[in-house]
């Protein structure tokens, strides 16, 4: 389930960075860009808050 | 730029575990951390809401391509070893927290004044967050954006968006900030991640579409070395003396002893260049290229606003990251305001005077100025607490080559060292001086404060020591 969890949330971060690349290549319009960066926002928030780790100090 | 909070998560953290926090004591071997920890913490705590708003205000100064892309470098890297060669040999060395040490060496009342100007700072640094958490919030009502040269609040939709704002952040602030310290986090890899996205999807917009047209459209376009109207020219040395004192109360100022008397070894310090070059290198250059797209499209709309330039580009993803990125900044921020008022509402309970802090940083923020200025305001915050590092740094390393006492407050019980004290204030009036009358810009007087700074406590020392107080035994 935690290895789901992870897959999950680092999808969230590639859908977050990814689409910005490819608007540079000129294969993405900006709609659509705003769209997947949505995504991967809600993916990440979703899953990173069940596998990420407490932090610890410092 | 917001390290300062990290006391006060290191404070929270431990005080969630039930553990010691090491507050009046060394860090035991024991409790020692990795370097990794130190990376992660500096790369996530300096992606923060105002990153938003210094990569803009470079552009409307007029710098060019090359004052940001060399001066953010150095500066950055001069930072870096700020930390590493000044800050981290003595946390590692000491292992206790800037305050204690400080008290150790200034006394309780010394540094309860110096604790009010710092709770002071963080308000009003606080202030600036929830100003730019308050541009995306403002977004659906259709707010009127304060613009560039607004020094007051320009629309009764802008003071709602503030105080609403800034009331949440108050308030949770005071209930305790663990699951906000928490929440920061989580979100610190995604927000890192957005301002990454946020700058390269801009660049077709811009006119760049390959590498080979950066630099002619960067000069062109972004940085045209031309302010924007009513705007001071800044230039390399703005920019390299920005990036280098940006955190000087925690490099230079040595706040960060707090953080790195975890650290092994004095090396850590280079763990720094995480914080340095993700969130004061990068970020600040998307978050520009941001400013200059908006510019682009519309040369009348010179508002710095990060909620509608974020929109603009990454949509609803770059509203949340605007919101999340001043709230989970300016949350602890006010905690640690609200920690160190404390030292002159003894009687009140951390819930009120923490929502005093908060009242105070709502109250900066309905002034535009304090985020259209934020470039002085951080010249002036550095400034105002870097004194004291250079007493900790000449009371350590150099103090016992002059046979004289470090900790001499400590040793001597007074609670009010005046060589420190007259170190502080005095060095503060000279930079006063040298701003009014010599025309020194606020950017590069903490050079020369140091260096003020260290001989008058070298000399007040030697002063209090040696003849003021013969019958201390010291």
């Amino acid at each position: 389930m935690k290895i789901f969890l992870a897959g999950i949330a680092w999808l969230g971060l590639l859908a977050t960075v990814l689409p910005s690349i490819l608007v540079f290549a000129g294969v993405m319009e900006a709609p659509a860009h705003k769209a997947v960066m949505g995504v991967g926002m809600v993916l990440w928030f979703a899953a990173a808050p069940f596998f990420m780790k407490e932090k610890s100090p410092p | 730029m917001t390290e300062e909070t990290n006391a006060g998560k290191t404070e929270s953290a431990a005080s969630a575990a039930g553990a010691n926090e090491f507050e009046r004591e060394s860090v035991p071997e024991s409790r020692l951390k990795g370097l990794g920890s130190f990376v992660g913490m500096y790369a996530g705590e300096h992606a923060a809401g105002t990153e938003f708003m210094i990569g803009p205000l470079f552009v409307t100064h007029g710098v060019s391509a090359f004052d940001v892309l060399v001066g953010l470098l150095l500066g950055n890297l001069m930072a870096v070893l700020s930390w590493r060669f000044l800050c981290a040999p003595i946390a590692v060395r000491v292992r206790q927290t800037m305050y204690y040490q400080l008290e150790r060496i200034c006394g309780v009342r010394l540094v309860a004044v110096y604790n009010v100007a710092n709770g002071l700072m963080f308000c009003f640094l606080a202030g600036a967050m929830v100003s730019v958490s308050a541009t995306a919030v403002g977004i659906p009502f259709r707010m009127k954006m304060p613009g560039l040269a607004d020094w007051l609040p320009n629309s009764a939709g802008w003071i709602v968006a503030v105080l609403a704002v800034g009331a949440v952040i108050s308030v949770v602030a005071a209930r305790g900030y663990d699951a906000v310290a928490r929440f920061a986090n989580i979100a610190s890899p995604w927000m890192v991640l957005v301002f990454l996205a946020c700058g390269i999807a801009a660049l077709p917009g811009l006119g760049i579409h390959s590498p080979a047209d950066f630099w002619p459209v960067a000069n062109a376009v972004v940085w045209t070395g031309v302010p924007i109207e009513g705007q001071t020219q800044y230039g390399f040395w703005h920019v390299f003396c920005f990036a280098w004192f940006c955190n000087l109360a925690m490099h230079v100022g040595m706040s960060d002893l707090s953080i790195f008397r975890y650290a092994r070894k004095a090396g850590y310090g280079y763990a720094s260049a995480a914080g340095m070059f993700v969130g004061h290198y990068m970020a600040w250059i998307s978050a520009a290229l941001l400013y200059a797209l908006q510019l682009k499209e519309d040369p009348g709309n010179t508002s710095v606003a990060p909620g509608p330039m974020a929109v603009n580009i990454a949509g609803l993803a770059g509203a949340a990251c605007v919101i999340i990125a001043g709230w989970t900044t300016a949350n602890p921020t006010i905690y640690r305001a609200g920690l160190a008022f404390q030292v002159l509402f003894r009687n009140w309970s951390r819930f009120r005077v923490t929502l005093l802090a908060g009242a105070l940083a709502t109250a900066g923020a309905i002034f535009p100025a304090l985020v259209m200025k934020l470039l002085d305001f951080v010249a002036l915050y550095g400034l105002i607490l870097m004194p004291m590092g250079a007493v900790i740094f000449l009371d350590y390393w150099v103090l016992p080559k002059l046979k004289l006492e470090s900790f001499y407050a400590e040793k001597a019980g007074i609670p009010f060292h005046w060589a420190a004290g007259a170190a502080w204030i005095l060095t503060l009036c000279f930079c006063l001086v040298l701003y009014a009358y010599a025309g020194i810009e606020n950017f590069f007087l903490f050079i020369p404060a140091w260096f003020i700074a260290a001989a008058l406590y070298a000399g007040g020392s030697v002063l209090v020591q040696r003849y003021s107080r013969p019958e201390a035994g010291l």
